[in-house]
């Protein structure tokens, strides 16, 4: 029972960084978020960290991170970073908004503004808390089931920063709006606890992309939590692209609702951090709505990366179709974990899951769960999971073409993974992300960005 | 003069079956050899010798391809120096595209013989020429290598490529397999207009009526890994009429005894 001991000691040093938190900071006494964190922090006390003994955490041990005396950085510090070096994580040229966090704080200074369309609202989720929280509170932590999940109850009694969006009925953002979550760890390990809330209006249409980097050895745990409401016939694109440390931990939770008609596509690229475990839950609430969920996960060394997925049709007449594709090199280890709920009454649901794995080293390893419960009859449900080597037949092709064995195994796994690539709908960040998987099949694994 | 090819008692096996029993052949530069044979005589595995299948292991003899030591070189290595594989199978992979696989493999071609890099527009202009030679338009190129393609395209394709990777040696495995007598006539064609004094073709096939296209300077029968007879290519036409089982008769009252391969 030594990991319940672990577990229970690691949860009394975050229930007293909170107490500590609130003597300290006389703002959070004063917010009416305080009753919610409270709320939050009540329930990750009765709820505890999670064990191997519960199912859906079963392959994923969060041990390592109970092990390390985390503490959130109380104030902004630009740690050093510069509009110059923010550059090189930006792909540019990307023109559109760019938020730039650091730790867990806006960095105002590093972040840039564009001009956006009539009555939309993109602003740090800090500053949007007080002076719109009739807009706020109906939403903010009512959708990510901060119940039942730790660590986003953790998040929640933590939350620091991370952005607000609002937009209004028939209004759609052309440009996309980047957040980028810089975590650095000069100092001792930092936990830092994004939070990122999506009201769309009916009919209104944007794309979000989520960016969480940190230096290669660094060691820091990030715990974000993202939102997402999708009002009728809203169409929201969100990217989450994780390029965190090789010994960072992260574990993340998105969480969309959508409206009648409302169509959800989401890109989950998991290239670091030493143990990342990632949520990402769709809920089809009314009629008619779409979910695309496609996920890459590139890992190496020994990285440990978990994708849970919960697609809920809760309504008749909804789709959705999952991809979630992994490469998994020398000691990695590899969890896919994908639920599709269909009750009783949604009639004409049409599900498609697939996830296709590659071991490219004898150590790798992947688990793939597909679990779905259909409690409805008349509906279409597919799901497929492969897991398999290098093609050694068409190795031998490309070599017998003058392609060098290196070359030919990178060609094979690039053409493995532009699948999923191939979808995004920003240029800007499919070119700099493929030129980014080039660069690392050639260099060889790891995680992380380099400092 | 050193010839192209030369193969000496070469005995190879796949898994733990003896396959191949001691080869002797020589091809001369600008020579164009057909390997006949029944199923299971070898044909493919000396192909894939050739090639460098590395599910095949060599367990006596040798290889000289001009002169050179052929089985101590990875495949690619083998097709730097000139030596091409049309597949029997040709492999299909998703994902990439054949202008890319053409122009990958045609660079490290050049960048071996110490030549730059073609341009894109130069490799365009060049590989339109070579496509006309196997009748294909210019869509195929960005299909994902032979994904999808019928049997006639994945073979024109072969032969686009042969073209494409100039090399001294080819090595052509039941490349009339599956087609029907257009598609083999276009093969066929483009094998011809690839014809040069500088260059060898080692032409395998089952049927004769691919040698009615691509007449060869030489016919070598294998059966039960090793050739029992060669002949000009007259010989190509007394085995339609007479079948392999009469071949296969006289070599095994010639070998006295020794079990013929399944």
């Amino acid at each position: 029972m030594a990991d319940l001991g672990m577990a229970e000691t690691a949860k009394e040093q975050y229930l007293e960084a909170f107490a500590r938190l609130q003597k300290e900071t006389p703002a959070r006494r004063r917010s009416w978020t305080l009753g919610l964190r409270r709320d939050a922090l009540a329930r990750f006390a009765e709820i505890g960290f999670p064990t191997s003994r519960q199912e859906e955490w079963r392959k994923t041990s969060v041990l390592p991170i109970l092990r390390v005396p985390f503490r959130p950085e109380p104030d902004f510090t630009a740690n050093g970073f510069t509009p110059e070096a923010i550059g090189r994580y930006t792909f540019e040229p990307w023109e559109c908004t760019h938020l730039v966090f650091i730790n867990g704080h806006y960095a105002g200074k590093l972040s840039r503004l564009r001009p956006l369309p009539e009555g939309v609202v993109i602003e740090p989720l800090s500053a949007a808390l007080e002076k719109r929280r009739d807009e706020i509170e109906p939403h903010l932590g009512r959708h990510a089931g901060i119940d039942r999940h730790p660590f986003a109850a953790l998040n929640t009694a933590f939350m620091q920063d991370g952005v607000f969006v609002r937009i209004p009925d028939g209004v759609a953002i052309d440009e996309p709006i980047h957040l980028l979550f810089i975590t650095v760890s000069p100092d001792g390990p930092v936990v830092s606890y994004p939070r990122n809330l999506i009201v769309a209006g009916r009919g209104s249409r944007a794309a979000l992309v989520e960016s969480y980097i940190g230096p290669r050895h660094d060691l820091y745990f990030t715990d974000a939590v993202t939102e997402i409401a999708a009002g009728e016939d809203a169409a929201i694109d969100h990217y989450k692209l994780q390029r965190e440390s090789g010994r960072a931990f992260h574990v993340a939770r998105v969480q969309a609702d959508l409206g009648r008609y409302a169509r959800l596509a989401s890109w989950n690229i998991s290239l670091g951090g030493e143990l990342a475990r990632n949520d990402t839950h769709a809920l089809l609430g009314a009629d008619g709505g779409e979910v695309r969920l496609d996920g890459l996960y590139i890992t190496g060394g020994s990285q440990h990366v978990d994708h849970h997925t919960l697609i809920d049709h809760a309504s008749p007449h909804c789709a959705s179709h999952e991809l979630y594709k992994g490469v998994l090199d020398d000691r990695s280890r590899g969890v896919f974990d994908g639920t599709i709920i269909v009750r009783p009454d949604a009639q004409k649901s049409d599900a498609h899951q697939t996830n296709r794995n590659l071991l490219v080293s004898e150590e790798a390893l992947v688990d793939t769960t597909p679990r779905l419960q259909i409690l409805a009859d008349d509906v279409k449900c597919t799901h497929a999971a492969t897991i398999g080597q290098i093609d050694e037949d068409a190795m031998f092709y490309l070599r017998t073409r003058a392609i060098s064995q290196e070359t030919a195994r990178n060609l094979l796994i690039q053409a493995f993974v532009s699948e999923v690539l191939h979808g995004m709908r920003i240029e800007p960040l499919r070119a700099g992300l493929e030129c980014l998987l080039f660069t690392r099949l050639r260099k060889g694994h790891g995680a992380g960005v380099e400092p | 003069m050193t010839p192209m090819l030369r193969i000496r008692d070469l005995h190879a096996r796949a898994g733990e079956k003896d396959i191949l029993r001691g080869i002797d052949l020589e091809v001369k530069t600008g020579e164009v050899h057909a390997i006949m044979g029944p199923n299971g005589s070898g044909k493919s595995t000396l192909a894939n010798v050739l090639a460098g299948r590395e599910t095949v292991t060599v367990t006596q003899g040798d290889v000289l391809y001009r002169g050179r030591d052929l089985l101590v070189m990875s495949p690619e290595e083998r097709a730097w120096e000139g030596v091409f594989l049309a597949f029997q199978y040709p492999v299909e992979i998703p994902g990439v595209s054949t202008m890319y696989l053409l122009k990958a493999g045609l660079n490290a071609i050049r960048r071996h013989r110490g030549l730059p890099d073609l341009d894109a527009i130069d490799f365009l202009a060049m590989i339109k020429e070579k496509m006309k030679l196997v009748e294909i338009d210019q869509s195929f190129l960005n299909r994902a290598v032979n994904e999808g393609f019928s049997g006639g395209e994945k073979k024109r394709n072969e032969i686009l490529q042969m073209a494409v990777l100039d090399p001294a040696l080819s090595v052509l495995d039941e490349t009339d397999s599956g087609l029907d007598i257009d598609a083999l006539r276009v093969v066929a064609n483009g094998v011809n207009a690839l014809r040069s004094q500088h260059r060898s073709m080692l032409v395998i096939t089952h049927y004769q009526r691919l040698l009615n296209y691509i007449v060869p300077d030489r016919v070598h029968v294998l059966s039960g890994g090793r050739i029992v007879r060669s002949g000009g290519k007259d010989l190509a036409l007394d085995l339609e009429k007479k079948g392999y089982s009469w071949i296969e008769q006289e070599s095994a009252a010639d070998r006295a005894g020794a079990r013929p391969v399944a």
